[in-house]
């Protein structure tokens, strides 16, 4: 199948990268979305270094699947600018978009298997559907991918249902790889998993961020998990990032923000609303 | 005062359900002339809403048949216009009972089924994972359902008058005595062309709303279970009202002098 792209978002694509954006996969500047009232990304800035792993942290309801739903297109910022490999991906069409979005993959939160196809499909969806792949093609690529989460073929035709919280996260980790992305996003990968198999997501996230070589962005609030799949780690707190440095900097760092977070502290700048009136976004 | 702001309200979330759903079909439909196209989906589509409601539609039509009969007789009798039912039984079926019967049983049992899995689909995110896999849900869920339920629909309903006007025929012939060549003879001569057509006139525009409300409360449902469920509710019942006014509209559009 192919695509076209409009000239507008080739010429974006091919432009050169400017020395400020060299070295930058994802670049966000005062990123604003609101929901009513409640203001949930507030002039948000952020970079993501191409070939790098950021995980983004914070308190459930601050916004982070908000962020991640922005940069995926799935949601329209209020304000703002999101470039992906220099290219503006705010106000891009359908069409362009879908392009774009060729270079991503995505592990769900609960995996988001599609029920009505068998784990073989499921992970050979986007070979077939967005880049066009026969059957025949795309199904050996498909047992390479599950091959590398674990998962051999006699899992190949089972359907979603039949699998563990555990085998869906991998079948959807597999199906996120596998049409070699350049970037790929995880939405709180180990909740709902037990330690030791959130111990084995995290090692297949590494093992297949480093594998294809790819940007990564994580949200999450499993503070072990982050360190663990982690190059970077930004701290989301009131729509802003409050701090962001590298992983081995999260225990040295004097920001109160991750002082707080990192240790579970009661007393702190971060106000947790016990009221129960807030939209949860996180 | 304290009238016209609630009136207002209404009528504003009312403007509001109608514009988002015209922009929804506008896309559904334009989705549906739009390449790739997903023949085995359709396909599969064809055969959940036709092949599967066949038992439920042909129950309804051969016992809405027999009961037309039935009760066109008691009527008739009385002024000794018993001839007048194959005539009957036939123009009820093709004009009015085939196509909104099938359709109200499709609605139940199809527009349903499809709030219920794509709303599932939204809130367990499948939707949002099609988006990331660079396909189009419209092209992907919606497409293909509408196109089917616009091609089943008529196949069905002409199913549903066959059997609608063999159950008149059972009662006609085995409980009121009629000849059974007299019966279909008179049948095949007051069958006009224009009652069959415009019941799948009927037909078609039944099975693209019922596809529609299924597609749009499902894609369109918030909030879990609960969300599921009021938009399996919204699509039965709307699609319902809608059968029952485009009846009318399209009688008027057919029958009206």
């Amino acid at each position: 199948m192919t695509r076209t792209i409009s000239p507008q978002a080739s010429q974006q694509v091919n432009q050169k990268k400017s020395p400020e954006n060299s070295g930058v996969k994802i670049r966000i500047r005062g990123l604003t979305k609101a929901f009513g009232p409640k203001v949930v990304l507030n002039d948000l800035d952020l970079d993501i270094h191409e070939g790098k792993s950021l995980v983004v942290i914070g308190g459930s309801g601050t916004g982070k699947s908000v962020l991640l739903k922005c940069i995926l297109g799935l949601l329209k910022p209020d304000s703002g600018s999101i470039e992906i490999d220099g290219q503006e991906i705010i106000g891009l069409g359908n069409d362009d978009m879908e392009v774009v979005r060729q270079k991503f993959g995505m592990l769900f939160q609960y995996a988001a298997l599609f029920d009505s196809l068998t784990i073989w499909e499921n992970v050979a969806f986007g070979l077939m559907q967005a880049h066009g792949m026969s059957k025949s093609d795309a199904y050996p690529i498909a047992m390479e991918k599950l091959a590398l989460v674990g998962l051999g073929e006699r899992f190949a035709g089972k359907f979603p249902a039949e699998l563990s919280t555990g085998m869906r996260k991998r079948v959807g980790l597999a199906r996120a790889i596998a049409t070699s992305p350049d970037v790929l996003f995880f939405d709180e990968p180990t909740t709902g998993l037990d330690p030791v198999m959130g111990d084995v997501i995290d090692r297949l996230i590494v093992q297949s961020v480093q594998g294809l070589g790819a940007t990564a962005l994580t949200i999450s609030h499993d503070m072990d998990s982050a360190r663990r799949i982690s190059d970077r780690i930004a701290m989301l707190y009131d729509g802003k990032i409050t701090w962001v440095g590298n992983t081995e900097d999260l225990d040295t760092t004097d920001n109160p923000y991750i002082h707080q977070f990192i240790n579970g502290l009661l007393e702190g700048p971060i106000q947790f609303r016990l009221t129960g009136t807030d939209r949860a976004t996180g | 005062m304290p009238l016209i702001q609630p009136l207002g309200r209404l009528t504003l979330a009312f403007l509001e359900i109608i514009g988002r759903l015209s922009i929804f079909a506008s896309a559904a439909i334009s989705h549906c002339f739009r390449p790739p196209f997903y023949p085995r989906l359709i396909l599969k589509q064809m055969i959940e809403v036709g092949y599967y409601s066949l038992p439920v539609v042909g129950l309804t039509a051969i016992f809405t048949g027999m009961v037309l009969a039935l009760q066109s007789y008691t009527g008739f009798a009385r002024f000794s216009a018993e001839s007048a039912i194959p005539n009957v039984v036939i123009v009820s079926i093709t004009r009015e009972l085939g196509p909104v019967l099938a359709g109200l049983m499709v609605a139940g049992r199809v527009g349903a089924a499809m709030a219920a899995e794509i709303g599932t689909m939204r809130v367990t995110e499948q939707i949002d994972a099609l988006y990331t896999l660079a396909t189009n849900p419209f092209k992907y869920l919606i497409a293909p359902r509408v196109i089917a339920g616009v091609l089943t629909l008529p196949i069905l309903v002409l199913v549903a008058d066959t059997i609608g006007v063999f159950g008149g025929y059972l009662v006609a012939v085995h409980k009121l005595g009629f000849n059974p060549a007299t019966y279909l003879k008179n049948t095949l001569d007051f069958m006009q062309a224009i009652d069959v057509i415009s019941g799948l006139v009927k037909a078609a525009a039944f099975g693209f709303i019922i596809t529609l409300m299924g597609c749009y409360h499902g894609f369109n449902s918030k909030g879990g279970a609960q969300g599921v469920g009021s938009a399996t509710t919204n699509a039965v019942v709307s699609a319902s009202i809608l059968i029952l006014t485009f009846n009318y509209l399209i009688t008027e559009l057919f029958f009206s002098r």
